[in-house]
């Protein structure tokens, strides 16, 4: 018989959210420390250009600079994965926001001036700021630290996947439709901009630094790397986070520089972004260029997909640069597919380089994919939910790139929406004269149980109960606003039975807490909850054996709750704080404490991108339903449904938290956010031009958690953290599709765009409107 | 920003004495003419609870209760605070821990994730229940002023939020306005 949750399932606040709500939660803004500098960093006027000469002299002699460095005063190594990156340019600058200096004065606004009085000479370069462009075999090369693998000078990394039969399956298709998409920059537009404050020792030469970063270990290493120092002389803390998304997982490099300014300096030193260096200077969601052809039977089956994607990498390679890993997946493993082919390259250009951003490359895949699938069916005659239900996914797939599907909810999670939404009575409705209703279908399939592209994709756990019947978590994941915390003190309060103010949380150290790959992959709550389940599991036969020694009971089964050890036999109970003393106390004297690590049963994929790469897959299907106003060409989201495969409900409060926000954000993906370049330089760095939306935009949304129970799953639990914006975009475009009767192949989805679709359209008045590409 | 900076050679400039009340404190310092209210609250009085998001007037996460109006602190000039009422999120809980009814309601409805904007969400609430604590009615009876949705939305258009899409916000916020007293 299965025990009743008393505490998971709860819809429970978050641990922290007292501190947050009062002003008291301490985020990198917020530190000062005593004796500290301000960093500030003077990056290039011109997107391409050589450095003629930089000359510091003025803002040295300026009052209250301390120190001004350049790539000459430094003895260190480039960053990013593939170490293209210089963290001070020399010689030349290839992108706007390249770091030519770096000032620590004694005030903010002195260490502003100073940036003024550095004077740089350019040669300014055309530069090249289009993908096909720098393929050509007239663009200069733009990178000068790559290895030159590929075979042309430009491209960072390639990728390539295939499986099944592709011209087996090209001959079965009754219908082929090849479609070009091009996807835009959008950012991450965190809360608190990037922020970091270093504190150099200069007696133990060990690097203190206050960071907001998303991985910590990994970030450790890079840092140690970049700096030539001992990684365990560098101490990461984290305080609060005020936003992550995928924007604090590469290391930038204004974060080694404000190390490099407090070792030169010994003081502390502090950088903080504005907002608009954050526009200019934080990453981006990848730009890219999808070329997708795809094919079906009469049947409606999937027969194959081929699809080429040209990404911007920028100037430089960041984590961006691999999203390929995820939108490969979602090519070769949404929906039964009997073949694909896929090819992917980073293209270096003078643009900005990208990052990683909440959904890693699959929102682009997924809108590119999904787009095509009606188009599919309009040409077979074949309507757009049946086909995604004949093709749905299902329980006990290995899919063609070796993906197995133990649970999967992807059928359920169609069906849901399809009926919630009264989808096929509102498709079938007259759509209106100035104000056209539509609606539109799209599914995703993301990894729910970590992602194994390092060698361990593990979390380890470190437990103690303390003899006041307190209990401690020391876990190596982290918290950036998604509330694992939380759920990893429910997690601990209902295996032990101790109330929820009785647990701490202790996560934002380095120097203490257990290795963990860092918060990214929708994985925290899935890899950390396991592990804490691991350590739990530990540490109750240690508590066990003693309770049973002081109740003088000859068996091992106990239960725990309100903070009472109970006999499962007898019903004695013991209280748990009295078990802790008597195991300090006592001998043989022993400490309630537990460690565990927990690896998932996830593989490390082959070289050729084969393998069941996550512990577990999540699944997630909406039908969104919009109205769009013919005459000025906005685009109302009117009632977004929802239904997604979250294995079990850990926290319904916090769970909606992450559908509601992940949601916002793929309408603004659909709609309105696009950073805007000319010739590498960025057209809207501020919230007056950069669309973010506010609670006026903001849709019904109707959740339907479907709970698979994935027996990996802490309790049964997916990641869920990144799949709700990964579908938003394509289902509004299907809506908007749907309502216009013309097509859309780019995002977002302005006013201009649908303007000029509907006037195109006017003047073809062709049933079979030609994609709309401005 | 590219703001100008001051030549050396202009006038040194000029401190202000201004006095006003600071979460329920008097209080007062002497202020430069261009010094914004954001810097003195986390600067000078080394209250950190009043967030910087923007410092030009777009996200809200700096706001702050001027008697009683929310205003964003960062285009605020502090000299102008002179003789006022200024209430920061540091101003809402009592001295005994309890929290004030919009920061218990943003709480208990999940409405607070990484929290970088919950500060100003929070007074920016606060104003509104201000404004409509103060439309008379009589104790006992139906409450028929209270805001719609709707209004409720409009109300917290300057204040972006980045994680939670704001449905939270909007339930903390509109339970504050219960029809029944």
């Amino acid at each position: 018989m299965k025990k009743e949750l008393k505490v998971i399932g709860k819809p429970i606040p978050k641990h922290d959210a007292r501190m947050r709500v009062t002003g008291e939660a301490v985020y990198g803004h917020d530190i000062v420390l005593p004796n500290m500098l301000y960093g500030a960093i003077l990056r290039t006027e011109h997107p391409s250009a050589i450095l003629e000469s930089i000359d510091v002299s003025a803002a040295k002699k300026l009052p209250g600079v301390v120190c001004v460095i350049t790539a000459e005063d430094v003895d260190v190594n480039n960053i990013g994965y593939k170490r293209d990156h210089p963290i001070l340019k020399k010689g030349e600058v290839n992108c706007t926001r390249d770091e030519i200096a770096a000032v620590a004065a004694e005030t903010k606004e002195i260490a502003r001036q100073a940036l003024k009085l550095i004077k740089v000479k350019y040669k300014v370069r055309k530069g090249v700021y289009d993908a096909f462009e720098a393929l050509k075999e007239s663009s200069p090369q733009i990178n000068k630290f790559i290895s030159g693998k590929f075979d042309n000078k430009n491209i960072a990394e390639t990728f390539h996947y295939e499986h099944g039969n592709l011209e087996e399956e090209k001959k079965k298709s009754a219908a082929i439709v090849t479609r070009r998409f091009t996807l835009p920059r959008m950012t991450h537009a965190c809360m608190a901009t990037s922020n970091i404050t270093a504190s150099f020792n200069p007696v133990d030469r060990k690097l203190l630094l206050y960071s907001s970063t998303q991985v910590p270990f990994l970030y450790q290493r890079d840092m140690a790397h970049a700096l030539k120092m001992n990684p365990s002389d560098i101490r990461v803390i984290q305080p609060i986070i005020g936003g992550g998304f995928g924007s604090k997982l590469d290391m930038h490099p204004f974060e080694p520089i404000c190390a490099l300014l407090s070792i030169k300096t010994g003081r502390p030193v502090q950088i903080l972004y504005s907002r608009e260096e954050e526009f200019i200077a934080s990453p981006i969601r990848q730009p890219m260029v999808i070329d997708l052809t795809a094919g079906v039977d009469k049947k409606g089956n999937f027969t194959f997909r081929e699809i080429n994607i040209v990404k911007d990498n920028g100037a430089y390679t960041s984590w961006g640069a691999t999203t390929p890993f995820v939108i490969m997946q979602a090519f070769s493993s949404l929906y039964k597919l009997g073949a694909c082919r896929f090819d992917a390259k980073a293209v270096y250009t003078n643009n900005i380089f990208a990052g990683s951003f909440r959904g890693y490359g699959n929102p682009q895949a997924t809108f590119a994919l999904e787009r095509v699938i009606d188009l599919l069916a309009d040409e077979i005659g074949m309507d757009h939910a049946e086909i995604r239900l004949l093709n749905a996914n299902e329980k006990g797939e290995t899919t063609g790139q070796g993906l197995h599907y133990e649970t999967c909810g992807h059928k359920e999670c169609l069906e849901t929406v399809i009926s919630k939404s009264h989808y096929s009575k509102k498709k079938a409705l007259d759509k209106g004269e100035r104000f056209k209703r539509g609606i539109g279908l799209a599914s995703m399939l993301h990894v729910g149980g970590g992602a194994k592209i390092y060698r361990s994709d593990g979390c380890g756990t470190t437990l103690k109960i303390d003899p006041y019947g307190y209990c401690t978590i020391i876990t190596g994941s982290n918290e950036i606003g998604q509330g694992s915390e939380t759920v990893l003190a429910m997690i601990a309060s209902e295996e032990l039975g101790i109330e929820l103010k009785k647990i701490k949380v202790i996560n934002t150290d380095t120097d203490i807490k257990p290795w963990d790959v860092g918060v990214h992959a929708s994985r925290t709550s899935f890899v950390a909850g396991n592990s804490l389940l691991g350590a739990i599991k530990i540490l109750k036969e240690k508590l066990n054996k003693k309770a049973a020694q002081l109740l003088k009971a000859d068996h091992s089964e106990f239960e725990y709750e309100n903070n009472q050890i109970r006999s499962a036999k007898t019903n004695d109970s013991i209280a748990l704080d009295k078990v802790v003393r008597e195991m300090h106390f006592s001998e043989p004297n022993e400490l309630a404490i537990a460690s565990f690590f927990y690896e998932p049963s996830s593989k490390f994929q082959d070289k050729n991108f084969k393998g069941n790469v996550s512990g577990t897959y999540a699944f997630a299907s909406q039908s969104i339903e919009v109205e769009v106003d013919t005459y000025t060409g906005n685009v109302r989201v009117l009632d977004v449904y929802v239904a997604q495969d979250v294995g079990k409900v850990l926290n319904p409060l916090l769970l909606d938290g992450q559908i509601e926000g992940g949601i916002l954000q793929g309408v603004g993906y659909a709609l309105t956010e696009e950073l805007l370049m000319h010739e590498g330089k960025i057209l809207n760095p501020n919230f007056h031009n950069y669309k973010m939306l506010t609670a006026s935009d903001i849709p019904n949304i109707h959740f339907f958690p479907i709970e698979t129970n994935d027996k990996e799953g802490p309790y049964g639990a997916k990641g869920v953290g990144e799949a709700p914006l990964i579908p938003t975009a394509a289902a509004i475009t299907n809506a908007v599709c749907n309502a216009l009767g013309v097509e859309f192949v780019e995002l977002p989805l302005t006013p201009e765009r649908i303007l000029k679709a509907i006037s195109l359209n006017k003047k073809n008045n062709n049933h079979n409107a030609n994609p709309i590409s401005l | 920003m590219k703001r100008k900076v001051k030549k050396s050679k202009s006038k040194v400039s000029q401190l202000h004495e201004v006095s006003f009340t600071l979460n329920g404190k008097k209080v007062f310092c002497k202020v430069k003419s261009a010094t914004v209210l954001l810097d003195l609250i986390r600067d000078v009085f080394e209250l950190k609870g009043t967030k910087p998001g923007c410092n030009e007037g777009e996200c809200g996460a700096c706001t702050v209760l001027v008697d009683g109006a929310p205003v964003n602190s960062c285009l605020f000039l502090a000299i102008n605070a002179d003789g006022k009422k200024l209430t920061t999120i540091e101003g809402l809980m009592k001295p005994d821990g309890t929290l004030d009814p919009v920061q218990e309601s943003l709480v208990q409805n999940g409405a607070v994730q990484c929290g970088f904007c919950t500060s100003g969400m929070t007074m920016t609430i606060k104003a509104l229940v201000n404004k409509y604590e103060n439309i008379p009615h009589v104790p006992g009876e139906i409450k028929s002023e209270i805001p719609t949705r709707d209004e409720i939305k409009k109300h917290l258009e300057g204040n972006l939020c980045r994680c939670t899409g704001y449905v939270k916000i909007l339930d903390a916020a509109e339970k504050l306005f219960s029809k029944e007293e």
